[in-house]
């Protein structure tokens, strides 16, 4: 089985943000490989376990992201593919497009992707992929199990759950649940700089500028308003609980 | 000329979802003067639901009913909505940033070569420029973005943009016939509706979440009665979660949802980074912790100190006896 995990390089979920020269400061941060696409590597892994083949994790972004790619090679991936060129926009429809070019000269089985990014948080490339790729896709998984050229998959639909089947090849985004991510090994982490490592820019995907020209663009960044810290009610526990509903009642106006 | 907006409407549970108006909304901040909001609700048994969208639009509502439509699926959706879309030719689609909303507004995206906004939390007009605000990092920045050119697709975040109001008169509607696709490559085999009934958490003006303080699932008991009082929905922290106390789809953070309702209740939370990011910027957050060092006091706008068992239980017995 042919896999391809699409993996993009996140802040970790404990950074706070800072925002200088109207950009999101980079200083001092550390990423990790976005949580959501770190249940698709493994998800990746076990079907290898179980069904055989080869996985390969491919990411566009910075230099930096290849320190992501490494980790995944280190989980156990047999293949990394970097796409980072300057003039590639962060816009989602040149990213899919960008990826597509990718994924059209290879042929995938399944390809695995996270639910959203918890950076940008928009959860339109892996979708659009599907599309650009035409391949049938169901986003959100939480379970997924394959035989006879078949998927079977649980969807998480704001909580109601979905079992779907779909015939491969298919395209999944991973939702919390599906799995546990394994951490890397040492030996795994040796094995890793072995690993076949590919760099990719524009002119190797025969892409032209005009065919990823972003479709939207950021015009500024802001913080939001620092919430303060309110009032501890004081008394006994029940005085607590009427002045509460009293406080919403009156001051807040909320009930 | 005057321009065209479709609203994809959905259902939930029968019921036309709050958020199809809160969309409605986006789409006439978007507007000018002349141009035309139309709907298009996909689904089964839409009579009650498109009539009362007919009231809200100034064009149309398209609709698609169909037993085969029930259930959001992608392949169907996609197949059924693109040719009444191409037919429109609309400048903008919106839809709410809702599970089907997420997975279909970017597969009409790609198909319409189309730029998305997505999980918009206000519009800005500046002169003919439109400026949308998004949350970036779950809610730790926004950012303002706009579209450079071609159709825009955004969808909307549940309990940010007003409902809109009543049009003049009621929009049209016009029932479109549904054939399904050939070569169909993806089956719903069953559907647990666990959160039918129930008040939908992105949607709800009020959240009562618990925390790994709630010790077990058993211990959801209290917080879902309060809920329940207030006619709220109940969320959770991915403590709970991963303590498997409740179903992942309740996980409010970086990582989980994003809520933003009027009341935020935390129970039993202590207030790490990632759950911040998905419920500070509800309204009123009420906490209550037994730790008065918990960082949750830092940014509640009220705080009790407390076993969360003795004091739910007392909240809830002096909001039933405020609400009667
Ligand atoms: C990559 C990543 C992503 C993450 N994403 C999220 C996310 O999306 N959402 C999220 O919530 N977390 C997320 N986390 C986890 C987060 O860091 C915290 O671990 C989690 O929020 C803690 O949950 P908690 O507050 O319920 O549990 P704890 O931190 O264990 O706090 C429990 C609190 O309950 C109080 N308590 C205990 N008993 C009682 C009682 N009887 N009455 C009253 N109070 C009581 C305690 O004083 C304590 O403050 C993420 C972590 C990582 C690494």
């Amino acid at each position: 089985m042919n896999i391809f995990v699409l993996l993009k390089q996140t802040f970790d979920t404990e950074e706070k943000i800072v925002i200088q020269d109207g950009e999101i400061s980079e200083d001092g941060v550390k990423f990790i490989i976005n949580p959501y696409d770190e249940y698709a590597v493994e998800e990746a892994l076990r079907l290898k376990e179980l069904h055989g083949g080869q996985v390969t994790v491919v990411s566009v972004g910075p230099q930096r992201s290849a320190e992501a790619l490494r980790t995944a090679l280190a989980m156990g991936a047999d293949e990394a593919v970097l796409i980072s060129d300057e003039r590639i926009p962060s816009d989602e429809y040149s990213l899919s497009v960008v990826l597509a070019a990718y994924l059209h000269k290879v042929s995938a089985d399944v390809v695995l992707g996270g639910n959203f990014s918890v950076d940008q948080g928009s959860g339109q490339v892996a979708v659009r992929l599907a599309r650009l790729l035409n391949l049938p896709h169901v986003s959100s998984v939480t379970k997924l199990e394959i035989a006879d050229g078949k998927a079977k998959v649980l969807r998480d639909a704001e909580g109601d759950a979905e079992t779907i089947e779909v015939a491969l090849p298919a395209l999944f985004t991973a939702q919390q649940g599906l799995n546990e991510p394994r951490y890397p090994s040492l030996p795994g982490i040796m094995k890793a700089k072995k690993k076949p490592f590919h760099q990719l820019g524009l002119s190797e995907l025969g892409l032209s500028d005009a065919e990823i020209a972003p479709r939207t663009e950021r015009i500024s960044l802001s913080l939001p308003p620092q919430r303060q810290a309110g009032q501890i009610l004081q008394g006994e526990l029940k005085e607590q609980a009427a002045q509460l509903v009293s406080l919403l009642r009156s001051d807040a106006k909320a009930i | 000329m005057s321009k065209h907006y479709v609203v994809i409407a959905e259902v939930r549970s029968g019921q036309l979802r709050q958020v199809c108006l809160e969309a409605i909304e986006a789409a006439r901040l978007t507007a000018e003067e002349g141009d035309r909001i139309s709907a298009l609700l996909l689904g089964h048994n839409l009579s009650e639901p498109a009539s009362q969208l007919s009231r809200y639009v100034s064009g149309q509502v398209h609709v698609l009913d169909h037993p085969d439509l029930e259930h959001y699926l992608a392949e169907t959706y996609c197949s059924a909505i693109i040719p009444v879309l191409e037919s429109l030719e609309p400048c903008a689609i919106v839809l709410g940033h809702t599970a089907m909303g997420r997975d279909l507004a970017p597969m009409l995206a790609a198909h319409f070569q189309a730029g998305q906004i997505s999980d918009v939390t206000a519009i800005h007009r500046n002169g003919s420029e439109l400026l949308f605000t998004r949350p970036v990092y779950a809610g730790k920045a926004f950012e303002q973005k706009r579209f450079i050119n071609g159709p825009h697709i955004i969808t909307v975040r549940p309990n940010n943009i007003p409902p809109a109001a009543e049009a003049g008169s009621p929009g049209e509607i016009i029932q479109h016939a549904y054939t399904a696709p050939v070569n169909l490559r993806t089956i719903i085999k069953d559907v647990i509706t666990k959160a039918s009934g129930r008040v939908d958490l992105a949607e709800a003006q009020i959240v009562v979440s618990g925390g790994r303080g709630v010790k077990s699932a058993e211990g959801f008991k209290p917080l879902e009665q309060l809920a329940e009082v207030l006619g709220g929905a109940v969320g959770a922290s991915r403590g709970a979660c991963d303590a498997g106390y409740c179903d992942y789809a309740l996980q409010i953070g970086q990582t989980g949802k994003v809520v933003t309702p009027q009341i935020y209740i935390a129970c039993g939370i202590s207030g790490a980074i990632q759950h911040l990011a998905g419920m500070s910027h509800s309204g009123i957050i009420i906490a209550i912790n037994k730790d008065p060092e918990a960082p949750i006091f830092r940014i509640a706008d009220y705080g009790i100190v407390g076993d969360l068992f003795e004091v739910v239980p007392l909240i809830t017995e002096e909001f039933r006896k405020a609400l009667a």
